[in-house]
């Protein structure tokens, strides 16, 4: 039986290695990841945001935990990221510390963006992860691009691009496939299907069935996975990796899920059956992960119970440490808005 | 060596490619055809598909893919067929390119050509001049080359500024602007304008085009002992603050002309900021001379009341002198 082993923040873990055996590993890290994610997020949503510590919109990915942790843990650290804001553990499983997503947050300096931006409008070009443009559509082109120059650099990685149902009715999100699919490029396309775009449910979305219906008008592979199942999301990332990495040009993965909140915290999603969400509820991934491994021998009740009480004890430090964070100078306000200051303009 | 202004354009690039590999070329047509206009022409064969891409018909995945790309340390040089296509790419340039840097620190050393301009008979679809839009975005710089010499000069400052430039390249200077310019390499620094012409009694402030009208009005206004300054600006952002007040003090009058529309236009801008710095300076109200606030239109007698001309100006300007 594998044992729990705190993740070492500073170094993204790659590929399955945990313990002796690679399933028992994977499924201890995703579910290190999942849980990671949920109580961060709870957090923020239900405490932080609450008790007016987070001043901006908040957009959490609570019951879609499988789909970044799946893809996440498929991916190489030189694969280029590209979440949507249902997305936070791929930002864990690159290394981003949860005290850096806290003070972001709350518009700190410890933040990944220096208090520049909020909530999930963060990225590292370092980490290979880039921030989101919040009409989200827009990062599929830029993906696109990247995996251009993946290939055009002859490099043996690919770019990941998250999205939800809502995006793909945008033209800009068709313009990339189609450009990456013309040009054959490294990319592989995700889509956090929960069914809704803020109150707009899929049937007035678009009138196909399923988004992965689109992919043969790219003349793109496209397939559709349980997107609670984070086994399932992680071998179908890694089918679409394997494709993209040949040469053979992007490909398209369906992740069905549901979005288990509002659009974001202000949002009591009266819009959406009740009777969903109790649906739902029943295929939490993190639950249906934790019986799982139960059942399968993997784990025991105790060893789960310490990885949620670590975590806990893990997201507590990062609040503390995130409310020691000073606020920016004001002055910071007109630093890199280009390389070397302008000129531009009269200060205010 | 005598070059139009389309050859320098296309001789600055061809050079930028052969120093850094890089740089390479994305946009509608570029490649086979060797553009529109035929800046491009030739590059497909000397540098080959992976450096000169011909994309489908899409603007917005054209800058979004070269804002991708220069994540992955490349430079690209993106080509919008009509200037006024920009529009369709107006989120990535805008709400993507500009603040990358200011929101999480990622440099987006791009570069969007964008062919601009009247006097063509291109109609409402084929012939503005965009460049205001993205002179009030923070983040973009918007270079506006009127000479052969300072087009080569520009492009090449371009492709190796770490920041997004929009290269507004006038359409009807590409054939008719012959200068001798020096061979191989050279640069021109963004952000800086340059007193195009000498003069005493006013400063003309133009850029693009504009600056040839500016020149013929100076000309003829020079025969009734009118002596007129003009300054290109040659970027439009970041505005060169301390050339236009230098000449400005020196004159104490100012015309902003400019081929865009009157309304929200640079020279709007340029005005305030005379006005903030030396007014005590100013002899005579600042004068714009711009399009009309109308859209462009195709017929030769319409598209030709809508572009200021050379007797506009001087009508103007003659009316400022005696002020």
């Amino acid at each position: 039986m594998a044992a729990v082993r705190p993740i070492d923040f500073l170094q993204a873990p790659s590929g399955p290695s945990a313990g002796t055996d690679a399933e028992v590993g994977l499924a201890f890290r995703a579910l290190h990841y999942m849980v990671l994610m949920r109580e961060v997020e709870d957090r923020i949503e239900r405490k932080l945001y609450r008790q007016g510590k987070i001043v901006g919109g908040v957009y959490v990915g609570r019951g879609q935990e499988a789909i970044a942790v799946g893809v996440g843990l498929a991916t190489e650290p030189e694969d280029v990221l590209f979440p949507c804001h249902r997305d936070l553990a791929l930002y864990f499983i690159r290394g981003v510390h949860p005290r850096q997503v806290f003070a972001q947050y709350m518009g700190r300096v410890g933040g990944l963006t220096r208090g520049k931006d909020g909530n999930m409008h963060m990225g590292d070009l370092k980490l290979k992860i880039v921030a989101i443009i919040s009409a989200m559509a827009a990062s599929v082109p830029v993906a696109a691009g990247a995996a251009l120059g993946i290939k055009y650099k002859g490099l043996p990685h690919a770019a990941f691009v998250f999205f939800g149902d809502g995006a793909t009715s945008r033209g800009d999100w068709h313009e990339g496939i189609n450009l990456a699919a013309v040009q054959k490029l490294p990319l592989v396309l995700i889509c956090n299907n929960n069914q809704w775009a803020y109150s707009t449910p899929l049937e007035k979305q678009m009138a196909c069935k399923n988004v992965a219906d689109r992919g043969p008008g790219y003349g793109i592979p496209a397939e559709i996975v349980d997107g609670n199942d984070v086994f399932a999301v992680y071998h179908a990332a890694q089918r679409a990796a394997a494709h993209a990495r040949s040469g053979l040009g992007p490909y398209l993965i369906e992740c069905k899920t549901f979005r288990m909140t509002g659009h974001a915290a202000h949002d009591q999603a009266l819009y959406v059956p009740k009777q969903l969400f109790e649906e739902w509820a029943k295929k939490d991934p993190i639950d249906r992960l934790e019986r799982h491994m139960l059942r399968k021998g993997w784990a025991s009740q105790e060893e789960i119970d310490r990885l949620h009480r670590e975590i806990l004890q893990l997201v507590d430090e990062s609040v503390a440490w995130a409310e020691q964070s000073p606020y920016p100078d004001p002055s910071e306000l007109y630093d890199n808005v280009y390389e070397t200051p302008s000129g531009q303009g009269s200060e205010v | 060596m005598e070059v139009t202004y389309l050859e320098a354009i296309r001789q600055g690039i061809w050079e930028e490619m052969e120093r850094d590999p890089n740089v390479f070329l994305i946009g509608e047509d570029i490649g086979v055809y060797g553009g529109a206009f035929k800046i491009t022409a030739g590059m497909l064969e000397h540098f080959g598909e992976r450096r000169v891409i011909d994309t489908p018909i899409c603007e917005s995945a054209i800058v979004g893919a070269a804002i991708g790309a220069s994540f992955m340390g490349l430079r690209p040089v993106a080509e919008m067929q009509f200037a006024d296509f920009i529009s369709c790419a107006f989120d990535q340039v805008v709400n993507f390119a500009a603040k990358c840097r200011y929101r999480w620190g990622a440099p987006v050393p791009i570069v969007v050509r964008a062919p601009s301009g009247g006097g063509n008979r291109g109609g409402p679809f084929h012939s503005q001049n965009p460049e205001a839009w993205f002179v009030h975005v923070p983040g973009l710089k918007v270079v506006t080359p009127a000479t052969a010499y300072d087009a080569k000069g520009l492009i090449k400052s371009a492709i190796r500024d770490n920041d997004p430039v929009i290269f507004f390249e006038h359409k009807g200077l590409y054939r008719r602007i012959k200068e001798d310019i020096p061979e191989g390499d050279y640069t021109v620094p963004i952000g800086k304008a340059r007193v195009f012409r000498q003069g005493e009694d006013l400063s003309i402030i133009t850029y693009g085009a504009m600056v040839y009208t500016a020149r013929d009005a100076a000309e003829q206004l020079a025969k009734e002992g009118i002596s007129v300054e003009i300054v290109d600006l040659r970027t439009v952002l970041p505005i060169d603050e301390e050339t236009i007040l230098a000449s400005v003090r020196k004159t104490s009058k100012a015309i902003l002309l400019h081929e865009d529309t009157l309304t929200g236009g640079v020279g709007g801008e340029i005005a305030a900021r005379i006005a903030e710095r030396a007014f005590e300076y100013l002899d005579g109200p600042l004068v714009r001379i711009a399009a009309p606030d109308t859209p462009i239109p195709y017929s030769p007698p319409l598209e030709d009341a809508f572009l200021p001309n050379v007797a506009k100006v001087v009508e103007k300007a003659r009316w400022l002198y005696r002020y």
